[in-house]
């Protein structure tokens, strides 16, 4: 049989959508909300290669480099919040995030 | 071409089981080793497309750097993680609800599309044939080229994040002791060594 584009968006939204329920199963602990959303950014990726190979564009690829390269900082950025966090505070409870009143 | 939809079903299973145990292992150590298992699984599927080079990114990227880091501060951070996990289940109803609608959002646009003919003259970069080019060479083309800007922009963010992560998390503790190389240079012979006359017998 065939493997199509359908296969592959169908698996790419498939691991979009345990990303977005992970931030909603997990919403205590930071640590496993910053890994549901590199699910989330590597679902997107897998769907502009998919988009790329079958179009025969050569473009989708240079954007999977740029979200992987803002996943990378988003990642060292959000981890060294958390640690600064964790150090001030003593735990990574969400619910206690809310020194500024947002 | 069997031997690709096989390939094309084990790497799909593994990502989804893979995925489904990152957000629900108990142990935090335990999902990132899962995040890896799935990062690779999505090298492995990037293969199967035919983009290497973005495979070997993920690898590289993905599983060496960013689950790497997540892996030191799970491990780093003495957290109680019993207590985080309490008030998940509460929480499975209305979660469960809002996964089945988007992934029926997402069904009903990934089962309703057709590509527009003559789709392929619009392409903004055509790949060059695979017999010709390889696909690292073709990107490397595009991309030192036509999007040179946005590769040097990507540089700049990446630059930006690492002065961030370090200004986040350099601290200045007191009561340290360190080298300060100012103050050795600055250190002049007259202001450390006395010369003294003892006489002989006594003592300074």
């Amino acid at each position: 049989m065939e493997i199509g584009l359908g296969h592959y968006l169908t698996v790419s939204a498939i691991v979009f959508t345990l990303g977005v329920l992970g931030i909603f199963l997990n919403r205590k602990n930071v640590i496993v909300i910053l890994m549901s959303i590199e699910m989330m950014l590597l679902a997107v990726n897998l769907n502009l290669v998919a988009f790329s190979t079958h179009l025969h564009d050569l473009v989708g690829q240079i954007f999977t480099m740029i979200i992987l390269t803002v996943a990378a900082a988003e990642a060292a950025i959000g981890l060294a919040i958390l640690v600064v966090y964790f150090r001030n505070r003593g735990s990574i409870r969400v619910e206690d995030i809310n020194m500024m009143k947002g | 071409m069997i031997l690709q939809g096989i390939a094309f079903y084990v790497f799909a299973a593994l990502l989804v089981a893979s995925g489904v145990m990152v957000i629900s292992a108990r142990n935090p150590v335990h999902s990132v080793l899962y995040l890896i298992l799935a990062f690779f699984q999505a090298a492995g599927l990037c293969l199967l497309m035919g983009a290497e080079f973005v495979a070997m990114i993920l690898v590289i990227v993905y599983v060496g750097a960013v689950a790497v880091l997540f892996l030191f501060v799970v491990m780093m951070l003495d957290i109680n993680f019993r207590e985080l996990r309490q008030g998940a289940l509460e929480v499975l109803p209305l979660g469960g609800l809002i996964g089945l609608i988007l992934l029926s959002e997402l069904a009903a646009v990934a089962g309703g599309w057709i590509v527009a003919p003559g789709v392929e003259k619009l392409a903004a970069a055509p790949t060059p044939a695979i017999t010709t080019v390889t696909n690292t060479h073709a990107l490397g083309q595009l991309m030192y080229t036509q999007y040179v800007y946005l590769f040097q922009a990507c540089g700049i963010v990446l630059l930006i994040a690492m002065i961030g992560a370090i200004v986040l998390t350099l601290r200045h503790r007191v009561g340290v002791r360190k080298q300060d190389v100012g103050a050795q240079i600055a250190r002049h012979r007259d202001s450390v060594v006395a010369i003294r006359k003892v006489s002989s017998g006594e003592g300074v």
